[in-house]
């Protein structure tokens, strides 16, 4: 079936894909919301050990999602992933570090043996939880902001700039960015709690904690679209790329159906999710977050549009026609895509079949408890 | 060191550490698998505290492979840039491949192995371990599939317009004889390690007089398993120097140390390289060495009378065997490299006669493109003698793991596990030999490879990324450190663990 599709087709579809992983992405990052309020949200050791435990469960999957999120662009955009990863080098090495130290530290926090004390490996969490939010908001944004790249005619690529993607923290447009995706993953974190959690006093502080955090995150969502909306971007057209007004608006508004419509439907989910709270409002607002997250990465690279505008040579900015993978590959890859959904079903299957709620008893007699 | 130097160490690096970490997963994955199955089959309870045992190892080890794997997939981006965009469109679709179907059925069914012994029934947590002993095993699959491309490119073009090689059959990048045999190989060496490992542990337990009824079944579970995983690893491994010896024969040459090629060419069982040896001249190969006659021939080209082509042959060229010099390959790959800018220069100026000319001049000595950017033949050699003895480590070890499956095997048939102190000590002693069989052979693999990325493609030097060599300093440090520290714990945790013993999986005695 894929044979036939035209390779811009193709290529769409394959945006489309990067898109929705990097919704799920921030979908998952409610256990690095979690992780950063763990601290705050306990009283006790028994309480800690118990948020613990109830997000050490479920850190596997975004790190895999992050993984595959990779490999994809990899596999379908080659391009991209030569000019950003080798590009922004610090900015990817400092986030990759962040989800190291998050790989190890739930198993090892309570062990014996694991040399450096359960303070460090909490403290490991901490910055996890903090840090790859924030910067995988500030990378996000870098897609609207652009990078400091040239794409040469050999098609290899060199960064101009030495902080090697650091110099993103000085763009006032990205921290904003990093800041909301950091809070919005910290309110999945506290709806995760509402939802999962027996314990009356945890759930109590989450409740309390969850309305400041909501209005806030809410002020900061709405000021990030908002400035998407009014800055130029990059298009391109026969003569190149050239820099337009409310680019990104126009893009809104262009594509009802693939772009506007997900990210208000998304929006509206994640605010609904925020009022229902403990009454299944993690599931409003994840399904919320993968829409709108979908919405604002394919809005940059939909239909051709450059979606990495290179702020220091407007002509090697990347498009999803310039950065592609070759019409065999993309036609392969899409085959292999069509498995994903059996991905997704044994991932409910088993979600639903660990679903009963963590007990301290639980923690105390299970041998494998973190 | 330069830039090179320092992007190639940071990769060696990673992935040794990665590596130290993975042959454990796959084979132990299996292990607790039919530890698992045994349990379900008889019921006796005690299965289940062996089974329990082996997978609290499994999961200390399982996370810093994977918190060690995290950066594999990211690295051939932020370091070797330009490697990957030349062969991304080859290289990115068995990496994306695995994340799809190998790295969420471990992590997914991961979770259940762990926690789900009271929440899902036993069958479906018992499907879970199989699935996650699966996923660890697709994994490999899929990165073997990408590295075995390297070793021998097929199933692509050069798209001389994009300036990049481009995927023209999956099925002969997946089904390459090379991905099949180094995949058959890899796990092989996987399983072994992991039963030395749980013959090791146990024999600790013996030698200390605990929990030895425990010890002696994990002793004869392992070493069956590791018996079979090793012949199946003899056979792989007999392919694996035939796929070498037909697709890689520098690499070959290197592993044996052979300068001047030779029909019924013997295998070096035993020697010691001479350093001051160089191509062309007189020296001896060796200060001194014992051969197996024929065995090389044999292993390379299975036929006892096969010229097997040395150093010297591959550098300087034999007539005879009709095999080019590497002079002759870089004039040709300089030709090739001339005539593809002379196409983009004509293409630029819109002459499309002068360009459809020079495309087809340069289709003539395409194959040699990569050698045009060597200066001298004595640049194509890789390093010798770490080849070599890498190589050598690593049968020797394997070797000796046979000798050692048999003789416990035989002990655990006779029960006379517990009285032969010796044959307990040296397999505790021999924990750490399975990983370091395990490194030598991905040295001898990449290392043997070398100065080419993509074998006969593309030099390492010429994937690398545009970075500052300071650039690549820190984040080695930084790797270097953080590596290091983990690894501490982790072996540390592992020692804790085990010291504690099987019965750590009863109820209520374990929390710390």
């Amino acid at each position: 079936m894929f044979e036939t599709w035209d390779l811009l087709w193709l290529q769409n579809y394959w945006w489309g894909i990067v898109s929705l992983l990097g919704g799920f992405l921030a979908m998952m990052l409610f256990v690095q919301g979690g992780q950063a309020l763990i601290p705050a949200l306990s009283k006790n050791d028994a309480e800690k050990t118990l948020l613990y435990n109830v997000f050490g469960r479920k850190w596997e999957l975004g790190f895999t999602t992050l993984v595959l999120f990779g490999g994809a662009i990899f596999a379908a955009f080659p391009l991209f992933y030569a000019v950003s990863f080798g590009g922004a080098y610090y900015a990817w090495m400092v986030l990759l570090f962040s989800f190291i130290i998050q790989a190890v530290s739930y198993e090892y926090r309570t062990k014996k043996g694991n040399t450096y004390g359960s303070r460090t490996y909490e403290l490991f969490l901490s910055i996890n939880g903090y840090l790859a939010p924030f910067l995988i908001g500030v990378i996000i944004s870098t897609l609207f902001s652009g990078g400091a790249f040239i794409v040469d005619e050999s098609n290899l690529s060199h960064w101009v700039i030495n902080t090697r993607g650091l110099e993103a923290l000085s763009v006032p447009f990205n921290v904003l960015g990093g800041i909301s995706v950091m809070m919005l993953s910290r309110v999945l974190g506290l709806l995760y709690i509402l939802n999962t959690v027996v314990d009356k006093s945890i759930a109590h502080n989450a409740e309390k904690k969850l309305r400041i955090e909501m209005v806030v995150t809410t002020a900061f969502l709405t000021s990030y679209a908002v400035w998407i909306f009014i800055v130029p971007g990059v298009s391109a057209n026969d003569a190149g790329v050239i820099i337009e007004a409310n680019r990104y608006f126009y893009t809104f508004i262009n594509h009802p159906i693939w772009v506007l419509s997900p990210f208000i439907i998304g929006l509206g989910l994640f605010l609904l999710g925020g009022l229902r709270g403990a009454k299944s409002g993690f599931w409003f607002a994840t399904t919320g977050t993968v829409l709108m997250v979908f919405a604002l990465l394919f809005s940059t690279g939909i239909n051709g549009e450059p979606y990495y505008p290179s702020y220091v040579d407007i002509q090697s900015s990347l498009s999803i026609v310039n950065s592609s993978g070759s019409r065999y590959t993309l036609v392969v890859m899409s085959y292999v895509s069509l498995f994903v959904p059996v991905v997704l079903g044994y991932i409910v299957v088993v979600w639903r079949a660990m679903m009963r709620p963590i007990t301290h008893d639980e923690i105390k007699n299970d041998p494998f408890s973190y | 060191m330069d830039l090179i130097d320092w992007s190639r160490a940071q990769f060696a690096l990673t992935a040794i550490y990665h590596f130290l970490f993975v042959p454990l997963t796959l084979g132990l994955s299996f292990l607790v698998a039919i530890m698992e199955t045994i349990y379900i089959k008889t019921g006796d309870e005690k299965w289940l505290k062996t089974t329990k045992f082996w997978v609290k190892l499994f999961g200390i080890n399982f996370v810093i492979g994977v918190a060690t794997g995290l950066i594999m997939e990211f690295e051939f981006g932020t370091n070797w840039a330009a490697y990957s965009w030349i062969v991304g469109d080859i290289f990115g679709a068995p990496l994306a491949i695995e994340g799809i179907f190998a790295f969420f059925l471990e992590s997914t069914f991961f979770v259940v192995l762990f926690f789900g012994w009271d929440r899902v029934s036993k069958g479906f947590h018992l499907t879970s371990t199989w699935l996650v002993a699966i996923g660890t095993n697709l994994s490999a699959l899929w990165i073997l599939v990408a590295n075995g491309w390297m070793q021998y490119p097929v199933g692509m073009n050069f798209n001389p317009d994009s300036m990049r090689y481009e995927m023209g059959n999956f099925w002969e990048v997946i089904f390459s004889p090379v991905a099949v045999a180094k995949f058959l190989h890899t796990i092989g060496g996987g399983y072994v390690t992991a039963a030395i490992f749980v013959v090791g542990v146990s024999a600790w337990f013996l030698l200390r007089g605990r929990e030895t009824q425990f010890a002696r079944r994990s002793i004869i579970v392992a070493s069956s398993f590791g018996l079979f995983a090793s012949l199946f690893l003899l056979l792989s491994g007999d392919e694996s120097a035939h796929q070498v010896a037909q697709k890689q024969p520098m690499k070959l040459a290197a592993m044996e140390g052979l300068y001047e090629g030779e029909g019924r060419a013997g295998i070096v069982a035993f020697g010691i390289l001479n350093p001051d040896k160089k191509v062309g001249d007189d020296l001896p190969e060796f200060y001194g060495d014992i051969q197996i006659p024929y065995a090389l021939s044999l292993l390379g080209y299975h036929d006892i009378n096969a010229f097997v082509p040395g150093i010297n042959d591959l550098i300087e060229g034999n007539k005879q065997f009709h095999i080019m010099s590497a002079s002759e390959k870089i004039e040709r790959g300089r030709a090739a490299l001339s005539d593809l800018s002379a196409y983009h220069e004509a293409k630029k100026i819109g002459d499309t006669s002068a360009a459809m000319a020079s495309l087809k001049a340069f289709d003539a000595n395409q194959s040699y493109m990569g050698y045009g950017h060597f200066n001298d033949p004595l640049q194509t050699i890789p390093p010798i003698a770490l080849t070599f003895y890498s190589f050598h480590v690593m049968v020797g070890l394997g070797s000796f793991f046979i000798v050692l499956f048999i003789v416990l095997l035989y002990l655990g048939m006779t029960n006379e596990l517990l009285t032969t102190r010796w044959a307990l000590w040296i397999t505790f002693m021999s924990i750490p030999l399975g990983f370091v069989a395990c490194e030598a052979g991905w040295i001898v693999a990449e290392v043997g490879r070398q100065p080419w990325v993509i074998q006969d493609l593309l030099p390492t030097m010429k994937g690398v990324s545009a970075l500052s060599t300071t650039t690549v300093k820190i984040t080695f440090w930084a790797f270097a450190i953080l590596f290091t520290t983990l690894l501490i714990a982790e072996i540390k945790i592992m020692m804790a663990a085990i010291a504690k013993g099987p019965h750590i999986a009863e109820k209520g005695e374990d929390h710390v």
